[in-house]
């Protein structure tokens, strides 16, 4: 079978995902100094009120719809129209308002024009309700985190070196995150998406995702290496890419299918969402094939900084292993 | 061979069922066998649809008093209450639960105006005792809406409230009135007289003892001195719980008998105290959603889907050809399968649910391609078909699982996240998620399997002399 020389050009991959991560990085630190968060925050963690309004005539403009809400003591709310001008569409976020204040709202909202209240959502969540999301939010990333490191001792125990494994497919997955976050924060500067209870479950669903195609690809190197004693480490790990590069491609593809269907046919309430779990599923594709598997070459190789060169045992002791 | 056939059978014989189960408007079976009007063997089926789905109201409340003033039971008792509030407006289908141990979430589906709805929702209990002397049959109003004096009063206050806002007025209160009068029924006390109520167990019987404020016996001792033997209601509400008969005057407590047991008199003591001491309820958040809004998302999500898995079913037939038919057949039993259990677990759907099983149905025939692409490799290094086919089905087994099981244990992390109020999104996404990917176990390798060898017993030669025909 012909080889490509996949993992010898690793320090492309490893420029190229720097890079983009470090622009991710670039935006959240931007944005920090914007609003003094790397993402938009939603109302799920920081409370406050959003009001998705239709109207069925025209009549409601940005000046008008501000001035209902000043009016009611929210001041700082922020105005969007949102799809075509004669949909007369709006998106406010503002304030927590009690719900007195926020029917008196709607009401002096629908004097501007008639409200199609079929079509209406208004959501309002209290700083108390957002502050427990945000700490069950903080809670659910270290149990997932430690449920996954957990995950992968168990699923590499019988592989020599398995913290080597286990830590790249980790390192893959930190990798898969920032892109992702910084993808966030990138879309929150352009385009105010903002970073919701979904937005966390998208990452969450990456990490699953990420960790079961890195197992994938680790599980082949881990099979082929007493089938091929004596090849050099990079070509057999070469060889298990290629191996199971048909299996990634297919499965992503099909998970791409539905998303791209979701993104062009669904609601527009959900497309955020998959759009961050899209993003998601095509870096973890990448990283399991391009990041987790020259990472550990590199290690192999003794490359990585602050680790000792220990180059070949693991091939060693695999081929003492099989010989036994 | 046979074996495959009958499982054959087995899975038609339950995507059928499963077809059955999830058509729109199927709404069960029952059957009456011995013809006496009540149903012998019944299912009900319906699929709920969720708020962000259907429309309507939903409100957490949260208790406005420090924790460790109240218990749970107390907190049970104001959900309770609130729910009767809610079903006397008429709201069908309202869930009312305890959330943690201080908070109430109430979702009235189809209810269009928040304002009156929650003010509804968080009136105080009305505990009254109310004058039942010479009510015939006073034992028959158990369980009625009975229309009071206090009601009334109550009733004037807040219309005076409301002057500058007609549109503020309050529905007025609703209820039998006094058969020998033609009167409201005139109201003794309200709870603000009671001071204590426990369920006792004395003498071989259960009953209830309260106790009085110093204002509450200036009231009650003189009503009872004059009424012994007499009848008096004890009404939460406007709904009669109980109505016992005077026996002598009362002036710092008593008790009373009926024929309680000791869940019934537990609970009419708890009625009684949450009737005397409320616990405020102030609303935390609320989410009103218009019913065309969620119709739309319905019909948007349905067409995406449909739209997606068609796109799959070609991708698998081109792709891995004859494996990829099996996989095509297998991924439909896996929709229906699916669809059926949304109905029978139930599973309230919600857009991030819908979300997650559209999900799970791209990530279903990863299993397949696992086990395809070890077919493909077994026949490239020269296998005969029906050995390659079992050894990939076999060495792909531990892949399919350790994969599935990363994304199930996620799964998990996140429906414990969205057991938070403000998260509770989450959880419709991470139960479809999780349920699509344990259908998958099944699916992918049982179904698809047992699709699998039965085309190539059928069609062994053909596809012997064409290679290209199982993808290789």
């Amino acid at each position: 079978m012909f080889i490509f020389r996949l993992v010898q050009l690793r320090r492309v991959y490893f420029l190229v995902s720097g890079v983009l991560i470090l622009i991710g990085i670039i935006a959240m630190l931007v944005a920090t100094l914007q609003i003094g968060a790397p993402f938009p925050l939603s109302i799920d963690f920081v409370g406050g009120s959003i009001y998705d309004l239709k109207f069925a005539t025209a009549g409601a403009d940005e000046a008008s719809i501000r001035a209902v809400f000043e009016a009611n003591g929210a001041s700082n709310v922020g105005i969007q129209q949102v799809g075509d001008p004669d949909e007369f569409r709006w998106s406010v976020r503002g304030p927590f308002l009690d719900v007195e204040t926020s029917r008196n709202v709607q009401e002096q909202l629908g004097e501007l024009a008639p409200l199609d209240t079929d079509a209406l959502r208004i959501e309002t969540i209290s700083a108390t309700v957002g502050a427990e999301a945000s700490r069950a939010a903080l809670i659910a990333v270290v149990v997932a985190a430690v449920v996954v490191t957990i995950f992968m001792v168990i699923a590499f125990r019988s592989v020599p070196n398995a913290l080597r494994y286990g830590i790249c497919a980790i390192l893959a997955m930190i990798h898969d995150v920032l892109i992702v976050a910084g993808f966030a924060a990138i879309m929150g500067l352009l385009f105010r998406w903002e970073v919701d209870a979904l937005f966390l479950t998208a990452v969450l669903t990456v990490v699953g995702f990420s960790v079961q195609d890195t197992i994938v690809v680790f599980d082949r190197i881990r099979e082929n290496i007493p089938r091929h004693l004596g090849e050099p480490y990079e070509t057999i790990v070469n060889r298990s890419v290629i191996e199971t590069m048909h299996r990634s491609l297919a499965t992503q593809l099909n998970a791409f299918f539905i998303m791209i269907a979701i993104l062009l046919f669904g609601g527009d309430s959900i497309k955020q969402f998959i759009a961050v779990l899209f993003v998601g599923l095509l870096t973890g594709t990448y990283s399991s094939i391009f990041i987790a598997v020259p990472l550990l070459v590199a290690w192999e190789k003794g490359e990585l900084p602050f680790v000792n060169r220990r180059g070949r045992t693991s091939q060693e002791r695999a081929s003492r292993a099989s010989e036994a | 061979m046979r074996r495959q056939y009958v499982f054959l059978v087995l899975i038609v014989l339950l995507a059928a069922f499963s077809l059955w189960v999830s058509l729109p408007d199927n709404s069960g079976f029952s059957l009456d066998a011995n013809g006496d009007g009540t149903e012998d063997v019944g299912l009900q089926i319906r699929q709920s649809l969720g708020l962000d789905l259907v429309g309507g109201l939903r409100v957490l409340l949260e208790a406005e008093l420090p924790s460790g003033s109240f218990t749970s039971d107390e907190l049970s008792q104001a959900a309770q209450n609130v729910s009767r509030r809610v079903n006397a407006l008429g709201v069908t289908e309202a869930t009312v639960q305890v959330q943690g141990d201080r908070r109430i979430l109430v979702e009235l589906p189809g209810v269009t105006d928040p304002r009156a709805a929650v003010d509804t929702i968080q009136q105080t209990a009305l505990l009254e005792f109310v004058n039942f002397s010479g009510v015939p049959q006073s034992q028959s109003f158990e369980g009625r809406r009975i229309l009071t004096t206090e009601q009334l009063t109550i009733q004037q206050q807040r219309e005076e409230a409301a002057l500058d806002d007609v549109s503020d007025a309050p529905a007025s209160p609703q209820g039998e009135v006094n058969p020998t009068t033609g009167l409201p029924f005139e109201t003794v006390m309200d709870g603000s007289g009671l001071q204590a109520a426990t369920a006792l167990f004395e003498n071989n019987q259960w009953l209830i003892s309260f106790e009085l404020t110093p204002d509450g016996a200036e009231i009650f001792g003189p009503f009872t001195a004059a009424n012994v033997g007499q009848p008096m209601a004890i009404v939460l509400d406007g709904l009669v719980l109980s109505a016992p008969v005077i026996r002598a005057e009362l002036t710092d407590g008593g008790v009373i008998e009926g024929s309680f047991d000791e869940a019934s008199a537990r609970q009419l003591a708890l009625q009684l105290r949450s009737g005397a001491l409320p616990i405020p309820l102030r609303v935390e958040s609320t989410e009103t959603v218009g019913a065309t809004l969620g119709q739309q998302s319905v019909n948007l999500s349905i067409r995406a889907g449909i739209i997606g898995v068609c796109i799959i079913l070609l991708f698998m037939v081109i792709y891995y050809r004859v494996p990829g038919i099996a996989a095509a057949l297998a991924l439909i039993v896996f929709v229906l399968l699916n669809l059926a259990l949304f109905k029978l677990i139930p599973i309230t759907l919600t857009l991030p649910a819908i979300t997650g099983f559209l999900i799970s149905i791209g990530t279903a025939v990863d299993g397949n391609i696992l086990i395809f692409e070890r077919v493909k490799e077994e026949l490239r290094s020269g296998a005969d078909i029906d050995s390659a086919v079992e050894s990939g089905f076999n060495r792909a087994w531990k892949s399919i699982r350790d994969s599935n099981l990363s994304t199930i244990i996620i799964c998990g992390v996140l429906f414990l996240f969205g057991q938070t109020p403000g998260a509770s999104v989450v959880s419709g996404f991470a139960v479809t998620l999780a349920l699509g990917l344990v259908v998958n176990l099944f699916t992918a390798v049982f179904v698809t399997g047992t699709f699998l060898r039965i085309l190539i017993h059928l069609f062994r030669e053909p596809i012997r002399q064409r290679q290209y025909l199982l993808g290789a």
